[in-house]
């Protein structure tokens, strides 16, 4: 590891406690431009907003969670003897609801993607850093309502809010639910919107197109989705509340309306969402991949373009959640077809990175182990697709739990790996300060097998047909439940490991250096944490992205 | 400024005049060519408004891309969402509903 | 013209800062444009399946109200188009009261529209709570159900655009905002303006000319 910056000062402070304090870095750094709480809460530096969504996503992260570990709990047994029939149906609503948009959605983009950006494309801040602080107020007003919901006592509809059921008869906060997330959807839209426009207009000079680190490349096709994708469900909520507030019946089969079109206009936002959840991810592990190979990345314009491709083709499948709704199945045809389209740019990075590894110096850094732990869920949970994505075969397990594993594969397995992995990576680049590698390879573990205790019997129980949904079970299914249950026991506490040792990082760990893992990249170039402003003197690239010397045949 | 009067008067006249046409087609027997026509006519319409006095004609590729995939992805969700619906009893009558 | 004390954080020339501000909005109308979007996929939805009744309840409209407000909706474009020229060419006065009428007539839009409500309230095809009195077949009342969903969205942002142009008017009055230095300014809100003419452009035949 490679020290640039040693802890220097306060000596005499230093000789009385073992900690190290502030370093050189660290006195000028954003985290010391300001201590009072004004300086936080109105701060338009895209590197303090960050670590507030940080706090912000990682709070709705235990909030879903908790509303998890209480279903998991629940299904241990055939009966339902924790929750009562409209208790569960709350909280699964709740768990999707939250983790969906409060949690997955902002979680890589809103931390990583803000820190990140205008560090490795060379700029001082996003384009517009008011609105990237309104940004922020907005997910809050959305998170605010969510929570009334909690207390008022929470909505059952389930997070699709399906028509007739949410605009006709569930009883519950509908409305405030529905409110929340057609609020935090125009945070969802200006991040969009900033990250696009920075990405445009403030490269640093040099930083042209195909220079770009892959990260930048997969926030861009990611912001797209954001802004084509979010109104139309911005819209569709709209109507629902109509509905239910005005009587105005745009989906009420009685007036002749469809409750397919519903369905349809809420998943042209819904699936799209998934590739808002996994595309960052995928943006993580490139460089991951790449930074523990110590190679550059094998294919940089065929990750570049799948990561477009997955964005265009996104949008061409999300029929696929209607195959057994009555919709016409020649559509059906079409779309099964164009689903399975989608998985060839998710397979392409697959094995881009893969052939990256190739011969690489690999080193074992948690950042690594969380990136692999990445691409093995992910490969299951895109392969469990392909099953579903195909018409016949969906017939059979449609609304099963073998559709909860499959999207839990792709969004807790793939996305929240490669949150922490992003985590553990960037860590010492946004507090100045390395936290413990034997901690963090064990937690990658723990997360890893937890996740498959959890998860894998789930596709197991789905395809003996246990339906989604429901926590009065038939009892043959106990012992995959139990089995489940035990393993979210493991991931939850796999889970609490990081804040422990990440926080306690903040004050007694090493300071860590500009560029610990000796990546590659704008940021590692600038002091941990970083100045305010960034950069001193807007750099001047002259380097292609990925350009770690390669040792040559019987080279040391 | 000028100089910028005389053709965004005619634009907008020509505007006034796709208006007139498209009000007055709508009184023409044209069956199921009326919708067809009425969004012609909008169409027309929306590029003179985002060309001239949106002043697109002089902006940049990336600014026009942006517009560009909102109406590209617009069309994809009437489409595809249209499709289901005129397909449904196809060659099966109610096999769905 | 350019004067680097208007040139913000992030931004190191002025030409970049406008062309940063002219990409946002326009990414901003593309997400209007997919807003509306939505409703328009209703109404062509609805329109292909209930085609006999949609065109019945259409011609209950009131066409020559809508067609001298999209009259009245293309002339604020125009003027908004001309404050933008006015802007570029340093002309504050002739800005500001450019762009004062372009929102004089977007409440003139409103009032117009507002009267069109009432009117139909009376006619009982409104469907709000005693003025539905004629919308007992379900197709009629999905129809009015989405024309007041439509033009109702539009209203709202028609109200959001005027008040935008009433405090730019008011801001260059006030020399807080100056031309040319930041035409910018105008030149994006109009964009704004303009969009929701387009879209209205597009909510007329799709509600009025149902045929």
């Amino acid at each position: 590891m490679s020290e640039t910056v040693t802890g220097r000062g306060g000596s005499e402070e230093a000789s009385r406690e073992e900690t190290v304090n502030e370093t050189q870095s660290e006195r000028v750094s954003y985290l010391r431009a300001g201590h009072t709480l004004r300086s936080w809460f109105f701060t338009t530096d895209h590197k303090r907003i960050a670590l507030l969504y940080l706090i912000s996503v990682t709070f709705f992260f235990f909030i879903g969670g908790m509303a998890a570990g209480l279903m998991r709990t629940d299904l241990l047994t055939p009966q339902g003897d924790v929750l009562s029939n409209e208790g569960y149906n709350r909280a699964f609503t709740l768990h999707g609801v939250i983790m969906v948009w409060f949690f997955l959605i902002p979680s890589i983009p809103n931390v990583f993607g803000n820190f990140l950006i205008p560090l490795m494309i060379g700029a001082r801040d996003l384009a517009f850093p008011r609105l990237n602080l309104l940004s922020w107020y907005i997910y809050w007003i959305g998170g605010l309502f969510t929570l009334w919901v909690l207390l008022a006592g929470g909505v059952d509809t389930g997070w699709t809010f399906y028509t007739p059921l949410s605009s006709m008869f569930a009883n519950g906060n509908v409305v405030m639910a529905a409110a929340a997330v057609f609020v935090v959807g125009f945070s969802s839209i200006l991040t969009g919107l900033n990250f696009i426009v920075t990405i445009h207009t403030l490269r640093a000079p040099g930083m042209t197109w195909g220079r770009l680190p892959l990260f930048v490349w997969s926030h861009y096709a990611t912001s797209v989705i954001l802004v084509l994708a979010t109104p139309v469900l911005t819209v569709t909520l709209a109507l629902i509340v109509a509905e239910r507030l005005f009587g105005l019946g745009i989906f009420d089969p009685a007036l002749g309306g469809d409750p397919l079109l519903y369905q349809h206009l809420f998943w042209f936002y819904s699936h799209p969402a998934v590739y808002i959840m996994v595309l960052p991810a995928m943006a993580v592990v490139s460089e991951l991949v790449a930074a523990a190979a110590r190679k550059p990345v094998f294919g940089y314009w065929f990750i570049v373009f799948s990561s477009l491709g997955i964005a265009a083709v996104g949008f061409l499948v999300w029929a696929h959640h209607m195959f057994v709704s009555g919709m016409s199945m020649y559509v059906g045809a079409v779309f099964s077809f164009l689903s399975l389209v989608v998985a060839v740019p998710s397979g392409i990075k697959v094995y881009n990175w893969t052939a990256t590894l190739w011969k690489g110096h690999i080193s074992l850094d948690p950042p690594f182990l969380f990136a692999m732990g990445f691409i093995g869920l992910f490969v299951v949970g895109g392969l469990t697709g392909l099953i579903l994505a195909m018409l016949a075969l969906d017939v059979h397990v449609h609304d099963t739990y073998f559709v909860v594993a499959h999207f839990h594969y792709i969004m807790v397995g793939g996305t929240v790996s490669a949150f922490f992995g992003a985590l553990h990576f960037w860590w010492p680049k946004m507090t100045g300060r390395m936290f413990s590698i034997g901690w963090g390879r064990l937690t990658a573990l723990f997360i890893f097998f937890g996740f498959n205790m959890t998860f894998f019997p789930q596709f197991i129980l789905g395809y003996l047909g246990m339906p989604r949904r429901y926590h009065v079970y038939d009892p043959q299914f106990q012992v995959l439940h139990v089995l489940s249950s035990a393993g979210s026991t493991i991931l939850g506490f796999a889970y609490l490991f990081p804040f422990a040792y990440l926080l306690y990082a903040l004050r007694y760990g090493k300071p860590s250096g500009d560029n610990p893992w000796e990546a590659t990249g704008l940021e590692w170039t600038v002091p941990s944490p970083p100045p305010k402003h960034n950069f001193d003197e807007i750099p001047v690239v002259t380097r292609e992205p990925y350009d770690y010397e390669v040792e040559k045949e019987g080279g040391a | 400024m000028r100089s910028e009067l005389r053709p965004l008067a005619l634009v907008y006249l020509g505007l006034l005049a796709l208006l007139a046409l498209t009000v007055a087609g709508s009184f023409l027997p044209l069956g199921h060519a009326s919708p067809a026509v009425s969004f012609g006519i909008a169409m027309a319409k929306a590029l003179l408004i985002v060309w001239f006095f949106m002043g697109f004609r002089r902006e940049g590729w990336a600014v026009r891309l942006a517009v560009l995939a909102g109406l590209v992805w617009l069309t994809i969700l009437l489409s595809l969402t249209l499709l289901d619906l005129l397909t449904r009893n196809w060659l099966m009558p109610h096999f769905g509903t | 013209m350019t004067r680097s004390g208007l040139v913000e954080e992030p931004f190191s020339d002025p030409e970049q800062q406008r062309r940063a501000a002219l990409f946002g909005m326009t990414i901003f109308l593309a997400t209007e444009i997919l807003l509306f979007g939505g409703i328009f996929a209703a109404l062509i939805f609805y329109q292909a399946a209930h085609r006999e009744i949609f065109v019945e309840t259409s011609r209950e409209l009131h066409i020559w109200i809508a067609t001298g407000n999209t009259v009245v909706l293309l002339t604020s474009s125009l003027f908004a188009a001309l404050a933008v020229a006015a802007a570029k060419a340093g002309n504050g006065k002739a800005t500001g009261w450019l762009l004062g009428v372009t929102a004089a007539l977007g409440l003139a839009f409103l009032g117009l529209k507002g009267w069109e409500y009432a009117l139909e309230y009376g006619e009982g095809l409104l469907p709000l709570a005693g003025g539905d009195a004629k919308l007992g077949e379900p197709g009629k009342r999905l129809f009015m159900d989405l024309y007041l969903m439509a033009t109702g969205l539009h209203a709202v942002h028609v109200t959001i655009g005027v008040c935008l142009l009433l405090f730019i008017a008011a801001r260059i009055a006030t020399r807080a905002t100056r031309m040319p230095e930041q035409a910018t300014t105008i030149e994006v809100s109009t964009l704004y303006w303009h969009l929701i003419d387009v879209i209205w452009v597009f909510l007329f035949p799709a509600l009025y000319l149902v045929r």
